[in-house]
């Protein structure tokens, strides 16, 4: 056992940290640093320089056409990346739907969709939650009639996250309106430019728009663009639910926001001192920060077990509960840490990036949109009671 | 609305207070304010002169030979004691079986039973719990037979607190195997010297001994110990629970623990000064001491209730729970504030009245058994988790 | 990087494992605790036997070159159990501290014996007054002729009831709570002049109060530089603090699955209590808690030999708040899920929740690891 990293893990960080550096372009950096919200324009400079690198899918297998990082090596590319101030990669592209593609789908549909994923040229959405299927996926409604060589498409899908910025959507669809729910149904790929598609907003707490709900209006998606085989699409959907757990719990990006915190608290004043020599707020931080290692070595525990040919144990269910926790006690903390100069509402600044001077300190305004919006880690990407459920079942047989 | 007391209900807090210090023994008000374990003198002696008083059953009214206090009175009444270091009134015969007596008893059930109780000349003890049947109450399995004018009982009762000092018993019996559980339980009232009774104890984690496994082996109960109607015994428990609930919440207590534990806080030394100078402790102090403030007041509004004639609902289960998670929480914030001298056991300072001399301060022998003994408080009485249900059900109607 | 188990380590945990299987069943450890001294000296020897005493010190120091790991993965199994025998005490604790700081002379009469399970240690630290502090020490050792005389008081001493040796802390310069002016004495435990307070612990140890009156010793009996001694026992006492969070996980680990056992065959309405979801949620969250308590135990573990010291107080702290919150949560919600069950003698379930709450005390609990961690933190 050994926590240090071999000279080969070593000489790969600094590698990871110069192309970063070189490469990350320095408004979105910027944009990072300082928690503003970004547009696909910054997701896609930074996402196509990564594809360029062949970094972009850095947790595809060789064969697929990823760099086959080891579990230390991802890890430490993953650690850097927040480091730096790297945008988190969008997931539905390059952790979604592009391992489905490469565990179900045919050769041709490797041929097709991986390349554009790789290279970050096309922009995928998720279409899973409809209004009726929250927690209960299974029960999903949105129907794929067979007709000649095209499915005909109607329904809903919402909490589409980024669909107004997409080129494609990967929805699971019924197919079999008799059979039991989870038997009925097929994993299909959408082009978002099909006519009968309507992207309709959800405006958020905070005032943002990030999600929108998705209108399939006899929508003729051809057979080709079926993923495994008809009726069988539950199985892509579990895949697929298993593989984003492990990075969903966003160890790198917490401990950056425990940082940001930390200077935060710094630049906050309290009877004539920084509130981080307030003892009671700094021991909230301090325990936040224990919190914080006692996941990033949950996960490294796992990491080892794989990179030794273990499979993922159950521990990993575990991670996504924690890491949202986690995630909302930090934004928790940074509103209070800004107190009553959290109160103003500036959404010129918070959304549009104008030129309107901030009332109090420049981050002042984000936070409590920011903890109002990340009330959404606890529930998106299958609910903390739901990933419970889960567990209970699976791992402790109940 | 008016929080202040009027001149005769001062009179009467200073009248309580009075009894209270010149009938109290030294020795029990000692063991109230230490944490140390009673012996059954100590409640008897004490409970007897109030008894005396007509104070015992104060909660009767008059008609049935209780003082016939407002709920003012009450409220001081049990305030006043508790603040004294005045055992809690055990509740098996005043606060149970006999409003139980009074309210579906015969009229020579009330003349045979009720003075014992007011006086506490009698100890009765409570048979519900049975193996099988601890949250599913309805599922008790003892059998009560006729035989002429006699039950012939069998089963075992378990968790039953002071069975060893036990003169009677009321039980809950199933006198119907066929009907319904709810609808065939029957409520009987057994001497508990008679042949076939056995009592078992049950060693606690601390090592005390309060509860008892009772065995019933063809005990032979006359037909005039049936309480209300045969197989309507449920509505006699039905009732009794409701009885018990508002005070279950031990507000009072609580109230004193708190004192008792800033008491410790300025005695226990910390860095040269005392842990009353440690703002995280003295923190956590304060946030109890909130929760019971919210609780009392909680009891307050419902006895307010009461006193417009109205009848408490189902909402007092929530006072029962927050109450059982504060008893519990002033006792490990004490175990905490005793520290490494927590550790020593000494069950001959808890049990019997040695000259042993305490390891560390007089405080710190009963601190780690209490701890571990209050964690009964959310389990005993309805645990939390049922009166949760009982809330969710009858309050909000989920 | 590299976080798995060596070949030997598997060998060694299989072994602990084996151990606790075949010594410790309930019933077994109940008889042990009920003896006069409270451990066999049979597990002792076997402890010896099997290499457990020297594994985590060096082949110089007569021990076969093991380090943190071996300890944890002992320690975790010994928390499985609630093993009785004095291996913190002794080995961690005093053996720890005759490796840091002990002469060559020191090493050979006393290290090589226990290594070979002949000799027991128990270190005297706490007084009174000191709660967490463990600068703060008044008793005195004031020079007498070439040696040392000690007098003073000292409080919950694990293992001195069987120790051979008490290693005290004393005061031999400086002002009260002061970390400088320290020094550690390596005392005979039957030595003229120290009366013992025996008592067991709530959780089934030995401990005693011990007065030191005119104690005379040797210069030869002082562990390490005079005045100097605080950098080793807080060092000591960090590594301790590591193997406690073994024992704890170990601990978590068996209340876990005994009280999943439970919920799954006792039944109520019908149906085992395991079905109702504010068990099944409240039994994932007690298993959340114990990955993350393994999780910050193999941190420290990792850590607790880190070149710099601030890493290595960190480490321990940050693991021993993370042991007290997550001890905590499983031991209260094991009771609970219970029922009165679990608060009887009867069950094992009610034990580990006394081992777990005790551990919390011991050497300071998750506030005092709190605010240490955050005061290192922010200075760092």
């Amino acid at each position: 056992m050994d926590l240090a990293f071999t000279p080969e893990e070593q000489k790969f960080a600094d590698d990871v940290r110069a192309f970063v550096r070189a490469n990350l372009p320095a408004d979105v950096r910027d944009k990072v640093k300082n928690g503003k919200h970004l547009i696909r324009d910054d997701y896609m400079r930074w996402q196509q320089a990564l594809g360029k690198k062949g970094w972009l899918v850095y947790t595809w297998p060789k064969k697929h056409g990823g760099p086959g990082f080891t579990p230390a090596q991802r890890y430490i590319f993953e650690n850097i990346c927040a480091e730096e101030y790297a945008p988190g990669i969008i997931p539905f592209g390059t952790k979604m739907v592009g391992p489905v593609i490469y565990t179900f789908g045919s050769e041709e549909q490797k041929a097709k969709y991986l390349p554009a994923i790789r290279e970050s040229t096309v922009w995928w959405c998720q279409g899973y939650s409809e209004p009726g299927s929250g927690s209960d996926l299974a029960s999903l409604r949105t129907k794929a009639e067979k007709n000649g060589d095209h499915y005909i498409v109607n329904g809903s899908k919402t909490w589409n996250t980024m669909g107004h910025w997409a080129d494609w959507i990967f929805c699971l669809v019924r197919t079999d309106p008799k059979s039991k729910p989870q038997e009925g149904i097929s994993f299909l790929l959408i082009d978002m430019k099909t006519p009968g598609i309507t992207v309709k907003p959800i405006i958020m707490a905070d005032g943002g728009h990030e999600v929108n709900e998705v209108f399939f209006d006899n929508v003729k998606v051809p057979v080709e663009n079926l993923v495994g085989k008809e009726n069988e699409g539950w199985t892509c959907a579990k895949f697929l639910l298993a593989n984003e757990r492990l990075g969903i719990a966003a160890v790198p990006q917490s401990k950056r926001g425990v940082e940001a915190l930390k200077d935060i608290a710094r630049a906050e004043r309290e009877d004539g001192k920084p509130l981080i020599e307030n003892q009671s707020f700094a021991e909230k931080i301090a325990d936040l920060e224990i919190q914080v290692t006692a996941l990033e070595f949950t996960e490294l525990r796992v990491l080892s077990q794989m990179a030794h040919g273990g499979q993922p144990g159950p521990e990993v269910s575990g991670l996504k509960i924690r890491g949202s926790e986690i995630q909302q006690r930090i934004t928790e903390l940074t509103m209070e840490a800004v107190g009553e100069y959290a109160a103003p509402y500036l959404p010129g600044l918070l959304w549009q990036g104008t030129n309107e001077e901030p009332v109090g300190p420049s981050y002042a305004h984000l936070a409590a949109p920011r903890y109002f919006n990340t009330r959404k880690t606890t529930i998106y990407g299958g609910s903390n009671e739901i990933q419970k459920g889960i567990i209970s079942k699976m791992v402790l047989g109940l | 609305m008016d929080l202040a007391l009027k001149p005769e209900h001062k009179a009467f807090a200073d009248e309580v207070r009075a009894f209270a210090r010149d009938n109290l023994s030294p020795a029990t008000r000692e063991k109230t304010f230490s944490g140390k374990h009673y012996s059954r003198d100590d409640h008897m002696v004490w409970q007897q002169a109030l008894g005396k008083k007509g104070w015992l059953a104060y909660t009767w009214p008059k008609k049935y030979g209780g003082p016939g206090w407002d709920v003012t009175q009450r409220f001081l009444f049990e305030n006043v004691l508790a603040e004294e270091g005045a055992p809690r009134i055990l509740p098996f015969g005043p606060k149970m079986v006999g409003p139980v007596i009074y309210t579906f008893g015969t009229d020579e059930q009330k003349e045979r039973f009720l003075p014992g109780i007011r006086s506490s000349e009698v100890s009765w003890c409570q048979g519900y719990s049975e193996p099988g049947a601890g949250s599913d109450l309805a599922n008790l399995r003892t059998r009560a037979v006729r035989e002429g004018d006699h039950y012939i009982v069998n089963g075992q009762k378990t968790w039953t607190s002071f069975a060893h000092w036990g003169d009677w018993i009321f039980c809950l019996v199933r006198t119907n195997p066929d009907a319904k559980p709810q609808e065939s339980i029957s409520f009987l009232l057994i001497d508990m010297k008679t042949p076939g009774v056995t009592v078992r104890p049950i060693i606690m984690t601390d090592g005390a001994h309060h509860v008892n496994d009772v065995f019933l082996d063809n005990v032979k109960v006359p037909v005039e110990n049936l309480i209300g109607k045969e197989n309507e015994g449920w509505t006699c428990a039905k009732f009794l629970l409701a009885n018990e609930r508002l005070g279950i919440a031990e507000v009072p207590a609580s109230k004193r623990g708190v004192s008792v534990l800033r008491q410790i806080a300025r005695s226990e030394p910390q860095d040269g000064r005392t842990l009353a100078d440690d703002p995280a402790f003295t923190a956590q102090i304060a946030d109890i001491d909130l929760q019971v403030q919210a609780l009392e007041m909680s009891e307050l509004r419902v006895l307010s209730t009461m006193a417009q004639g109205g009848a408490p609902g189902p909402e007092v289960s929530t006072l029962k729970v927050r109450g059982s998670e504060i008893q519990q929480r002033i006792a490990e914030l004490t175990m905490e504030a005793v520290g490494e001298y927590a550790q020593p056991y000494q069950p001959g300072m808890l049990f019997q009245d040695t000259n042993e001399t305490p390891i560390g301060p007089d405080h710190a022998p009963p601190a780690a058994p209490r701890y571990f003994n209050m964690r009964k408080t959310s389990i005993y009485g309805g645990s939390t988790e049922i009166q949760k249900n009982i809330v969710s059900k009858m309050v909000l109607g989920l | 990087m590299d976080l798995s188990l060596s070949d030997e380590q598997k060998q060694l945990k299989d072994a602990a494992e084996r151990f606790v299987r075949d010594k410790y069943t309930f019933e077994n450890r109940r008889k042990i605790a009920a003896t006069e001294r409270g451990w066999l000296p049979e597990n002792w020897a076997q402890f010896a036997e099997l290499g457990w005493l020297g594994m985590s010190f060096s082949e110089e120091d007569g021990g076969y070159g093991g380090g943190p790991i071996e300890t944890m993965i002992v320690m975790e199994e010994f928390g499985k159990g609630l093993v009785l025998e004095p291996f913190l005490p002794t080995v961690v604790l005093g053996g720890g501290m005759i490796a840091s700081a002990g002469s060559k002379a020191q090493k050979e009469a006393l290290l090589a014996p226990m290594i070979e399970g002949k000799k027991q240690f128990a270190l005297a630290w706490l007084e009174r007054q000191s709660r967490y502090n463990l600068a703060d020490v008044s008793l005195k050792a004031t020079k007498e002729g070439a040696g040392w005389s000690l007098s003073g008081h000292k409080g919950v001493v694990y293992n001195a009831p069987s120790a051979d040796h008490i290693i005290v802390l004393a005061r031999t310069a400086g002002s009260a709570r002061e970390p400088k002016g320290l020094t550690l004495f390596i005392v005979d435990a039957k030595a003229k002049g120290i009366s013992r307070r025996d008592y067991p612990t709530q959780d089934a140890l030995r401990a005693s109060e011990l007065t030191f009156d005119k104690v005379s010793v040797g210069a030869d009996a002082v562990l390490g530089k005079v005045d100097e001694a605080f950098p080793v026992v807080e060092g000591a006492v960090d590594r301790a603090i590591v193997a406690l969070c073994a024992e704890a996980t170990g601990c978590m680990d068996a209340i876990n699955a005994a009280t999943l056992e439970y919920i799954k065959t006792r039944k109520q309405f019908g149906v085992p209590i395991g079905k109702f979801q504010v068990l099944q949620h409240r039994m994932v969250d007690c298993f959340t808690n114990a990955q993350e308590a393994r999780s910050m135990t193999l941190m420290a573990s990792l850590k607790i030999d880190d070149k710099d010291p601030t890493v290595r107080a960190k480490a321990a702290s940050g693991a021993k708040v993370q042991i007290g919150k997550s001890g905590k949560f499983c031991g209260q919600s094991a009771v609970q899920m219970h029922g009165g069950m679990g608060v009887t003698d009867e069950l094992s379930v009610s034990h580990y929740f006394k081992r777990l709450t005790m551990i919390d005390l011991m050497f300071g609990n998750q506030q005092h690891h709190l605010t240490r961690y955050s005061n290192l933190a922010m200075a760092a």
